[in-house]
C-alpha cells in the first residue's frame, strides 16, 4: 500500500474513533507525538514526587503523613503505567530517562515551583491536580490505546488526590489565623502557575490541531483552562480564599468566570529551565538513578547468576 | 527485562493484561507486580509472564486470521428463528 | 550475645513502627529503581498502619508521635538508624522484619484485643516486608562485588546494634537470610553503646523534622 494511502486510511481510522495499538500502522509523527507526549507525563509524575515529598518527613499529623505517603507513591506507580505505555511505540524506558536526565525531554512545569509550607500540599491537589485531572479525563479516549487504557487507570486513582488536597485547605481555613493566611498564601502562589498548566492559548499551541485530528487531544487548551476556572473559583468561594486576579468576574451572558492573562513570559522562562526549582528537581533525579546504578547491577548479576530462575 | 502482567481481579474470573513492569528476574517481577498494579486490592491472583514470552498475531495477518469467521452466522443462536409458541429453545 | 527473651513492650514496638516506616519514607522518590519507591512506600504505609493501631491505644496517636521527646521514645535503637545505602537499609529492615515477625506472631495471642488485633493484620503484612528485604539481601550479598562490599560493611556497621532484637527466633531467621546471601554470619556480639548513642542522637534529628510544624502551632487542627 501506497504511504498515502495508508495515512489516509490511518485518519480515517482514527476519526470513526477507531484504537490503534502498538502493532498497527501509524504515521511516524503521531508516534513521535505520542512518545513526547507520553514520556513527558511520566516524567511529570516522578519529578512531581518531589515538592510533596519535601512534606513526607514533617507531615503534621500521622492521618496526613499516611495520606501523602500513599498520594507520592501512586504518583510513582502512575509514571510507571505510562513509561510502560510510551515503551510499546518502542522507545525503552532508559532511553526516556536518559533525556529526561540530559535536559532534552520535559516535563510539566509547575514542579518547577517550590513548596515551602504545608498548604502547597494543600494547594497541589487542590489545584495542580485538578488542572491534570481536568487534562487527564480526556485523554482515557485518547485513539492510542495502551496510553487511553493507562489514563484509566492513573484517573481511577487520582480521584482522591484532589480530594485530599482541598481536604486540607478546608482543614486549615477552618483552623488559627495562621493557618488561614498559610492557606491563601499558597493559592496566591499556585495560582497561575495552575492556570499555565493547560499550556498557550489556542492560537500560540502550533501542535494542537494535528492532536485533536489524530483523536489525542480531546478539547483545547483554553476550553479546558475555562472549565478549570469555572469549577475552581466557587470552591475557592467556599474556603474563603481570594484568588490573586483582580479581572476574575463572573459574566451572567456567557455563565463563564472572566479572568486575567497569565505571565506569558514567566511560562517561557520556567518551560526553557528557569524556573525556581529546574535546575534542583533534576539534579535530585539524576543523584538517585545514580546512586542506585550499583543496586540495579547487583540484581543483574543475581540474575544473571541464577539463570533458570525466570524460566522456573 | 520487561515483563506482562495479568491479574485475577477475584475468583472465577480471567486473569487480564494490565501493563507491563521492569525487573531483573521473576521473583522480583512479582514483587514489583503486586506493589505497582495491586495497591488497592485489585487482586487475587497475578500472573508475570517475560514479554518476550509473548507470541503475538501479526496484524497484517489480521484479515486471513479473523476474517473467515465473519460469514458464519450459523455459529450463532440468533441466526435460526424460533416457530412461534415453541419454548425452551 | 544477650539474647532477650522478653518481648517488647507495646510502647517499644509502636515507636519502632513509627520510625522504621519514617526512615523508608525518606526513600520514596530516591530509591535506586522506580519500582522500589512504590514498594518502599508500600512498606512505609505498613509500618505506619501498625504503629498508629498501638499508639492510638495508648493515647492520642499525634500526641504521642509529635508531643513526647526524644528521649521518651522506647524504640529498639536499630530503628532510627539512619538510611544510609540501600545495602544498609535492607539489612536494618531485614533485621527488624524478623524481630517483628516473632513480635506479631505471639501478640496474635495477645490478652489485650486492641493490640491482637494490630498483631493479626500485622503478621501478614509483616510476611511480605521479610520476603521483600529477603529478596534485596540476597541479591546484593549474591550480585556483584560492590554490592556485597556494601552488604558486609552495612553488617559490621548494624549487627551491634541488633541486640535487643535477639529474640528466640531472630537469629535463625536473620541466619537463613544471610546464608543465602552467600554472607558469613557474626558471632553473637554485645551492645555496642557507642552504636547505640548515635543512634539516640539519629533519632533526635528525625523527630526535629518530624515535630516541627505540628510543634509549630500547638494546639492545631490538620
Amino acid at each position: 500500500m501506497e504511504a498515502g494511502e495508508l495515512l489516509e486510511r490511518f485518519e480515517a481510522f482514527v476519526a470513526s474513533e477507531g484504537k490503534i495499538e502498538s502493532d498497527s500502522w501509524m504515521p511516524d509523527a503521531y508516534r513521535k507525538t505520542l512518545v513526547r507526549q507520553i514520556s513527558q507525563h511520566a516524567h511529570s509524575e516522578i519529578i512531581g514526587m518531589q515538592p510533596e515529598g519535601n512534606w513526607l518527613t514533617r507531615a503534621p499529623s500521622l492521618r496526613r503523613k499516611a495520606i501523602l505517603l500513599a498520594k507520592v507513591q501512586d504518583e510513582a506507580g502512575h509514571g510507571l503505567y505510562l513509561y510502560a505505555a510510551a515503551e510499546t511505540l518502542g522507545t525503552s524506558r532508559d532511553e526516556m530517562v536518559d533525556a529526561l536526565l540530559d535536559g532534552t525531554a520535559k516535563y510539566s512545569s509547575i514542579f518547577n515551583y517550590p513548596t515551602p509550607t504545608w498548604a502547597d500540599i494543600g494547594a497541589i491537589g487542590w489545584l495542580v491536580d485538578g488542572a491534570a485531572i481536568m487534562n487527564q479525563v480526556p485523554l482515557c479516549r485518547c485513539s492510542y490505546g495502551p496510553y487511553a487504557r493507562a489514563m484509566k487507570r492513573v484517573c481511577k486513582e487520582e480521584s482522591f488526590h484532589q480530594r485530599q488536597g482541598f481536604d486540607i485547605l478546608v482543614t486549615l481555613c477552618r483552623g488559627s489565623d495562621a493557618q488561614r493566611a498559610m492557606a491563601q498564601d499558597a493559592l496566591d502562589r499556585w495560582w497561575w502557575p495552575s492556570l499555565m498548566m493547560f499550556g498557550p492559548h489556542d492560537g500560540d499551541s502550533p501542535h494542537s490541531a494535528t492532536s485533536m485530528r489524530w483523536r489525542i487531544k480531546r478539547f483545547s487548551n483554553d476550553e479546558l483552562r475555562q472549565r478549570f476556572v469555572d469549577v475552581t473559583v466557587p470552591q475557592a468561594h467556599f474556603l474563603g480564599l481570594r484568588i490573586p486576579d483582580d479581572e476574575l468576574v463572573y459574566d451572567d451572558t456567557t455563565g463563564h468566570w472572566k479572568f486575567g492573562e497569565p505571565d506569558w513570559d514567566e511560562f517561557q522562562r520556567v518551560l526553557a529551565g528557569d524556573g525556581p526549582c529546574n535546575a534542583e528537581r533534576i539534579e535530585r533525579r539524576t543523584r538517585a538513578h545514580v546512586d542506585g546504578a550499583w543496586v540495579r547491577e547487583a540484581a543483574e548479576a543475581y540474575a544473571a547468576k541464577h539463570v533458570a530462575a525466570p524460566a522456573a | 527485562m520487561l515483563w506482562e502482567v495479568f491479574v485475577r481481579a477475584r475468583g472465577g474470573l480471567h486473569h487480564a493484561h494490565v501493563g507491563s513492569i521492569h525487573a531483573s528476574d521473576a521473583e522480583l517481577a512479582m514483587e514489583n507486580a503486586r506493589d505497582v498494579f495491586t495497591r488497592r486490592g485489585e487482586a487475587a491472583s497475578l500472573w508475570v509472564v517475560p514479554s518476550t514470552a509473548i507470541v503475538a498475531s501479526d496484524p497484517a495477518d489480521a484479515d486471513v486470521l479473523f476474517e473467515p469467521a465473519m460469514d458464519k452466522e450459523f455459529r450463532h443462536p440468533t441466526y435460526y428463528e424460533v416457530p412461534d409458541g415453541v419454548t425452551n429453545l | 550475645m544477650s539474647r532477650t527473651s522478653e518481648l517488647p513492650s507495646v510502647e517499644a514496638v509502636a515507636d519502632g513502627c513509627l520510625l522504621l516506616s519514617h526512615r523508608l519514607t525518606e526513600w520514596v522518590g530516591d530509591a535506586p529503581t522506580m519500582e522500589e519507591d512504590v514498594a518502599l512506600g508500600n512498606i512505609a504505609l505498613d509500618l505506619l498502619g501498625q504503629a498508629r493501631g498501638l499508639l492510638s491505644h495508648l493515647g492520642d496517636e499525634d500526641q504521642l508521635a509529635y508531643f513526647r521527646d526524644a528521649d521518651d521514645f522506647r524504640n529498639p535503637a536499630i530503628c532510627a538508624a539512619p538510611n544510609g545505602d540501600f545495602a544498609r537499609t535492607m539489612l536494618r529492615q531485614l533485621f527488624a522484619d524478623c524481630w517483628l515477625e516473632v513480635v506479631w506472631a505471639a501478640w496474635s495471642q495477645h490478652a489485650d484485643d486492641v493490640v491482637r488485633g494490630v498483631a493479626a493484620k500485622a503478621v501478614k503484612e509483616n510476611a511480605y516486608h521479610r520476603r521483600h528485604s529477603r529478596s534485596w539481601v540476597v541479591r546484593l550479598g549474591d550480585g556483584t562485588e560492590e554490592s556485597r562490599r556494601r552488604l558486609l560493611f552495612a553488617l559490621e556497621e548494624l549487627w551491634p546494634l541488633t541486640a535487643d532484637l535477639a529474640l528466640p527466633g531472630w537469629r535463625e531467621a536473620v541466619t537463613d537470610v544471610l546464608v543465602e546471601a552467600t554472607i558469613p554470619v557474626p558471632a553473637a556480639v554485645e551492645g555496642d553503646d557507642e552504636a547505640i548513642a548515635a543512634c539516640d542522637e539519629a533519632r533526635r534529628e528525625l523527630l526535629a523534622e518530624m515535630q516541627s510544624l505540628a510543634r509549630a502551632h500547638p494546639g492545631a487542627t490538620w
